[in-house]
């Protein structure tokens, strides 16, 4: 099995389909989702498609340097401060509308 | 402007306008409303004042060029007023020479003794300070248009005038006639001066387009009479002799008439609208509306004479088209005799005046037609008939309203017998109207006989038969309304407490009857010409001697007529019937008037394009808005506020820019 893995490394080519992957369950969640918590954990897949991305060209296009994981690791902070912020307007809303369903926030249509 | 010299009156010319202005601004927003009393007095004053500086520059100026000897035109001051471009800006100033300084005199004098006059005859009204102020405004204006140096300022001050005369109209605002009589004035005049605007433009681009050229050889001879910066609508350009030939020579012909002619005939159309003249002189007997004094001021001696002033401004122009003179002359010999005769059926005192003042108006129109640069006798004797007019009539209006003060009403059937109620008004208006009859040694007998000879001096036979015959009528129907209301019995029960006008009132009627008896003897063709100036010529026998004939016919005649109960006057007038009719109803001009503009222009060209304006113009806006407010309407249904469905669109238009991006590059 090992051997079997080192002798059939993923290519390039193979990341990006796992990162597309990622990214279209991320967005169909996106679209889909009701619940507002499910809304946000759909935009936390892809933006971890997006840092799998920089580690993948990173990894195959310059592997001299490590600019590509320093950026996937800004992603990775920068998604959990969104997180932080998102949960807590989320709770807030949750207070004053019982509810944190999008399709219930339609406000500002009017 | 150091080589002339000028004296303390004509250095500070600008007061002229300026004072009048000023008090109308004072009186109008401070003074009229505290003290009604105050306003009178301090409108009068200034403009006493200002007559006092119009004599000073008057003596000045003759007193620079006497008698006898040429007399340029000086501008003792000027300022740029509005730039447009090198070579084209509009200057404003003083522009002094014979006939402005005849029209200062005229205008300040007549006016300060309306001024006075209304002190009393207004006493009491509830627009007393709103009339003194509208007063004001007049004078300044008019002052204004009488020393315009170029034809720009003359047209704004001339359309302020307008705009006087409509206030002053309409001054009893709360009568529906007034204010219609208003409106028809403002709007005739409106019309006519549509066709001065178009004649100020072609002379202005004319002036513009040859003043590069010709420039260089005018300016230079100017400078020393005070013109520093000639412009090409100043009147010393546009009456230039060089000026004159460039435009006959360049300015080719419309339909069969030379481009100057065209453009002085329109100027004209101008001037006849302001002076009244046939067809456009129905504004000025329903202008009686307004208030005595304002007849006599504006409707009399001074606005109305705007349009001969105008004529005589732009002489040169109108002599170097002689076609344009012709139109001149046969109009205003033709609006003198058509009013004469309706002059002879009105019963209003006021409108037989405003008729007669229409007559005298054309007179001198006539007087200017019949000159010519060669034989300039015409523009001294208009100018002079101007000049003595204005005193007689004023006098005659004052008269008037002196008597109506008196009695309360405008019929001269109910009046008669006032001759000793009120001695001074009767006298006054007695030697007024003896002085528009052409009575020697009477005002109105030299300008009129100068006329006379000056339209038998060109050969006008026609305009002189016409002319005289005019003088008759004018003897006739002037004396038929001094003994219908100043002799006989009384005709109704108004004359019997009538009193004699208080001295405020009487006092500027005594001055113009003294100014009535002595103007004519001014020795005017010394003073006033254009070109060479005229030898003064002794009075022509074989012209005075017939128009004091039939001066003296109508007097008689009307008083055949008129004395005692006039009973002899209702049989002729029945037995004229249908004639008598049409003449009394103004020959129906009137009711010309309204078929044309009702039936005709209403029915058949305003209501096709106020149909065209409802359906068509208004249709294709109507129809742009319904179109924006139904696609606004049907689209609004995209912005549902929910932030998934806007992410369904923006994912789906990513991917389909993706999908073109790619096929593109499948493509190529």
């Amino acid at each position: 099995m090992t051997e079997f893995l080192a002798q059939h490394t993923p290519t390039l080519t193979h990341w990006l389909y796992l990162s597309t992957l990622l990214f279209s369950i991320g967005l169909y969640g996106l679209l889909t989702r009701r619940n507002a918590v499910g809304i946000l954990m759909a935009v936390e897949l892809m933006l971890n498609s997006a840092a799998l991305n920089f580690v993948v060209f990173n990894r195959f296009c310059a592997p001299a340097t490590v600019d590509g994981q320093i950026m996937a690791i800004f992603v990775i902070a920068a998604a959990a401060a969104e997180v932080v912020v998102g949960m807590a307007i989320f709770v807030a809303l949750y207070r004053y509308r019982g509810t944190v369903d999008v399709n219930a926030m339609d406000t500002m249509k009017d | 402007m150091d080589q002339l010299n000028l004296g303390f009156a004509l250095r500070n010319a600008w007061l002229i306008p300026a004072i009048p202005f000023c008090s109308f601004a004072i009186v109008g927003l401070f003074i009229a409303p505290m003290s009604k009393k105050l306003a009178g007095i301090v409108a009068t004053a200034s403009v006493f004042a200002t007559a006092a500086l119009a004599y000073a520059i008057a003596w000045e100026y003759f007193t620079l060029f006497p008698a006898g000897a040429a007399h340029p035109a000086i501008i003792p001051f000027s300022f740029e007023w509005l730039r447009y471009q090198p070579g084209l800006s509009v200057t404003a100033g003083i522009y002094v020479d014979p006939i402005s300084v005849l029209l200062m005199v005229v205008v300040t004098t007549v006016s300060a003794l309306v001024h006075l006059y209304s002190n009393g005859y207004m006493h009491g009204d509830e627009g007393f300070g709103r009339f003194f102020t509208y007063l004001n405004l007049f004078t300044f204006s008019m002052l204004g248009l009488v020393v315009a140096p170029n034809i720009v300022q003359m047209y704004v001050c001339w359309e302020l005038v307008g705009v006087s005369s409509f206030l002053l109209i309409g001054f009893y605002y709360q009568k529906p006639s007034a204010v219609a009589a208003s409106k028809k004035a403002f709007i005739v005049t409106r019309f006519a001066d549509l066709g001065f605007l178009i004649g100020v433009l072609i002379l202005g681009y004319q002036g513009y387009s040859s003043f590069p050229s010709l420039q260089g050889s005018i300016a230079p001879e100017l400078v020393k009479y005070g013109v520093t910066n000639l412009q090409p609508i100043d009147f010393l350009y546009i009456n230039h002799p060089l000026v004159l030939q460039s435009l006959l020579a360049n300015g080719g012909t419309i339909m069969g008439v030379s481009l100057l002619t065209l453009a002085m005939v329109l100027v004209y159309s101008g001037a006849a609208g302001k002076s009244a003249m046939f067809p456009l002189h129905i504004w000025l007997p329903d202008a009686m509306e307004g208030p005595t004094p304002v007849s006599a001021l504006i409707h009399a001696a001074t606005m109305v004479v705007a349009g001969v002033y105008l004529v005589a401004r732009l002489f040169p122009s109108f002599a170097a088209s002689e076609q344009a003179l012709l139109v001149v002359a046969y109009v205003g010999g033709f609006t003198s005799l058509l009013s004469a005769i309706i002059g002879i059926t009105q019963d209003d005192i006021k409108r037989v005046l405003a008729f007669s003042t229409l007559s005298q108006l054309g007179y001198m129109m006539l007087a200017l037609g019949v000159g010519t640069m060669a034989h300039p006798l015409g523009y001294t004797a208009s100018m002079f008939h101007l000049f003595t007019h204005a005193f007689f009539k004023a006098l005659l209006f004052l008269g008037a309203g002196a008597v109506i003060h008196a009695v309360h009403t405008n019929d001269i059937w109910e009046m008669g017998g006032l001759r000793k109620k009120m001695p001074i008004t009767h006298i006054t208006f007695l030697v007024a109207t003896l002085a528009i009859s052409g009575i020697p040694p009477l005002a109105g007998f030299f300008s009129k006989d100068e006329i006379l000879a000056a339209a038998l001096g060109n050969h006008f036979n026609v305009l002189f038969g016409v002319a005289l015959f005019v003088a008759g009528v004018t003897a006739f129907y002037m004396f038929r309304i001094y003994f219908v209301t100043f002799w006989g019995p009384f005709r109704s029960h108004h004359p019997e407490h009538a009193h004699e006008a208080p001295f405020t009132m009487w006092f500027p009627l005594a001055i113009l009857a003294v100014l009535s008896v002595i103007a004519g003897f001014f020795p005017m063709a010394e003073y006033v010409s254009i070109g060479e100036p005229l030898e003064h010529e002794g009075i022509n026998w074989a012209i005075a001697g017939p128009a004091i004939g039939v001066a003296v016919f109508g007097i008689a005649l009307a008083g055949f007529f008129y004395s005692g109960e006039a009973k002899r006057a209702a049989t002729v007038a029945a037995a004229f019937g249908v004639l008598y009719r049409v003449v009394k109803q103004k020959f129906y001009v009137d009711e010309l008037y309204i078929f044309v503009t009702k039936s005709v222009i209403f029915q058949f060209v305003a209501r096709p394009i106020a149909w065209f304006d409802r359906h068509v113009v208004d249709g294709g806006v109507n129809l742009s808005g319904f179109v924006t407010r139904r696609s606004g309407a049907n689209l609004r249904h995209l912005q549902t506020g929910q932030v998934q469905t806007y992410s369904v669109w923006y994912a789906g238009g990513a991917l389909f820019i993706l999908l073109v991006l790619w096929a593109a590059a499948m493509g190529r």
